[in-house]
């Protein structure tokens, strides 16, 4: 081996070796459970309560300063319509920032469309937003430890450490993560982490007039949303993923992922 | 030894030194692997506290009670009680000091998210009184005919 050479590969080998040092001084063999036990963020969708007014998504952008023009959002409604004929139409015009207020329903490339009320069988909406994952995928498969879970079981993003690469955003099943256009970084649902966290409740479910969005405490066994969660009939999306999410919701439809 | 074989390995030495240090002041104390354990807590614990101070914007009607409890009185005591005020005034951000008054929206459009009629059986929307955009009063403003703050059709 030329000396040049050598020096080429070890300085390779070390710079290497060093980076990933701070992963091997640190692995913990199980995954450390939560040190509060007492506090796991959980939300609750009433999709029969919703109207499709989209409050919540005109809440949320202002609150946590989504771009307001900006074709993304931390959390949007979908419409369903489903014909007699077991047609499925979903949309979600601007995710439902200014409401819905037109009986077409959008079919992007399909144009717009129009079914007439009596061929309709089942038609209401569906908000969405982060799930909150006990077993985040985006999270996994972050290269730079810049999304993590906190003990309360909130999914967030460092937007300092944010590398901007989208592997997150690939990563959620659920779609819930975008690239912010102004602080160029990955970004999401928080659960209003600096409302709730001093008491207080989520832009989203405080907009809503008809408290079809709730957030609670699911250690908390007289916690309304933790009830809810525990005596009524309550679905969670794309279970078969086994990310274990933590939005539950009440009327979901098989049609809806 | 020969000074070809000191000169490569203190070079090596003087790299890994360097990287060691440069990683001492790039990666931040409270970086590594927290209460969610390494897969999912590996993060900046200082980041949390960030989240935490993000600003909010949002007050809450108890809030509006303080100054405008006419408002209030009247609203909470129609169909429209269950509406909070900034939901159609906007976030209060720091008002009355920034902004000193909120928006007053009077567009056809705040209202039809909640009254253009549409047909959705299986959903509350469906009890909401809904009218058709097109054909009621179109291109007035809903506030000229109905109060906001006191929506009944009897008290018109
Ligand atoms: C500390 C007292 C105070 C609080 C609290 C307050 N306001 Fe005001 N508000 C004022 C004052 C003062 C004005 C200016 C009145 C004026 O110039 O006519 C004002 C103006 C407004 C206006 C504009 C009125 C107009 O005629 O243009 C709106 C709308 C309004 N407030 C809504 C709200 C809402 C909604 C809240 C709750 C989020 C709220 N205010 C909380 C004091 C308050
Ligand atoms: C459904 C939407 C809606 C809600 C909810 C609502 N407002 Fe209003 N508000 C309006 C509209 C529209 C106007 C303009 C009315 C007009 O043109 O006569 C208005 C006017 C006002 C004004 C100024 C004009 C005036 O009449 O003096 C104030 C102040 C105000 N609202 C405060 C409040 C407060 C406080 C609440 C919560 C208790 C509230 N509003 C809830 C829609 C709403
Ligand atoms: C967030 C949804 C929402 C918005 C926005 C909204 N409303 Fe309402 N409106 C309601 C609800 C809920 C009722 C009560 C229905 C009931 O009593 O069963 C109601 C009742 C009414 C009624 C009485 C209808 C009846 O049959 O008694 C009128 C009129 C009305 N609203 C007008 C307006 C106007 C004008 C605006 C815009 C300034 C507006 N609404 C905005 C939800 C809304
Ligand atoms: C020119 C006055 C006028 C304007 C402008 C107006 N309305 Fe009305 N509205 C009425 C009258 C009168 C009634 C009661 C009689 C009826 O049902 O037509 C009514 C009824 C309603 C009802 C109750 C319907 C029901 O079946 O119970 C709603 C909801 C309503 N209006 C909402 C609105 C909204 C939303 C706007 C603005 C987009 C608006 N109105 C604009 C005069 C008006």
């Amino acid at each position: 081996m030329k000396r040049r050479e050598f020096l080429k590969k070890t300085a390779v080998f070390i710079s290497g070796a060093s980076v990933s040092l701070s992963a091997l001084e640190l692995v913990d063999p199980k995954e450390v459970l939560a040190k509060n036990p007492d506090l796991r963020w959980g939300f609750l969708v009433n999709t029969y309560k919703c109207v499709g007014c989209g409050m919540c998504v005109k809440a949320c952008k202002i609150e946590n300063e989504i771009p307001w023009d900006a074709n993304v959002t931390r959390t949007w409604v979908e419409r369903y319509v489903i014909t007699k004929e077991g047609k499925v139409l979903a949309d979600s015009p601007k995710g439902a920032r200014d409401g819905f207020t037109s009986k077409l329903i959008d079919r992007a490339a399909e144009g717009k469309e129009l079914v007439p009320d009596k061929e309709i069988a089942q038609a209401f909406f569906v908000p969405k937003l982060c799930n909150h994952c006990t077993l985040p995928a985006c999270v996994q498969v972050c290269p730079v430890g810049a999304t993590y879970s906190t003990k309360d079981g909130v999914v967030l993003v460092d937007r300092k450490w944010c590398i901007g690469c989208g592997y997150c955003i690939m990563g959620c099943p659920y779609g819930v993560r975008f690239f912010h256009p102004v602080v160029h970084t990955a970004d999401k649902c928080t659960f209003c982490y600096h409302r709730i966290s001093k008491g207080g409740n989520t832009a989203c479910a405080q907009a809503c007039p008809f408290g079809a969005r709730r957030i609670g405490n699911l250690r908390d066994p007289n916690d309304p949303v933790a009830k809810a969660v525990l005596t009524e009939r309550v679905g969670i999306l794309r279970d078969e993923y086994g990310t274990k999410p933590n939005v539950y919701y009440i009327g979901l439809n098989k049609e809806v992922h | 030894m020969k000074g070809h074989v000191w000169r490569p390995l203190f070079v090596v030495i003087g790299l890994v030194a360097a990287i060691l240090v440069f990683r001492m002041f790039y990666v931040p104390a409270d970086f590594g692997v927290h209460d969610q354990g390494y897969t999912f807590g590996f993060h900046r614990l200082g980041n949390e506290q960030e989240w935490k101070q993000f600003p909010e914007k949002y007050k809450g009607t108890e809030y509006c009670n303080e100054c405008h409890d006419d408002k209030v009185e009247s609203i909470s005591k129609s169909g429209h009680g269950i509406i909070p005020c900034e939901d159609c005034h906007g976030a209060a951000f720091n008002h009355p000091e920034d902004p000193e008054k909120l928006t007053v929206d009077r567009s056809r459009a705040l209202c039809l998210r909640c009254h253009s009629e549409l047909y959705m059986p299986s959903s509350q929307r469906n009890d909401l009184p809904g009218i058709n955009p097109k054909t009621h009063n179109e291109g007035m403003e809903c506030s000229e005919c109905h109060n906001p703050h006191n929506p009944s059709l009897e008290e018109m």
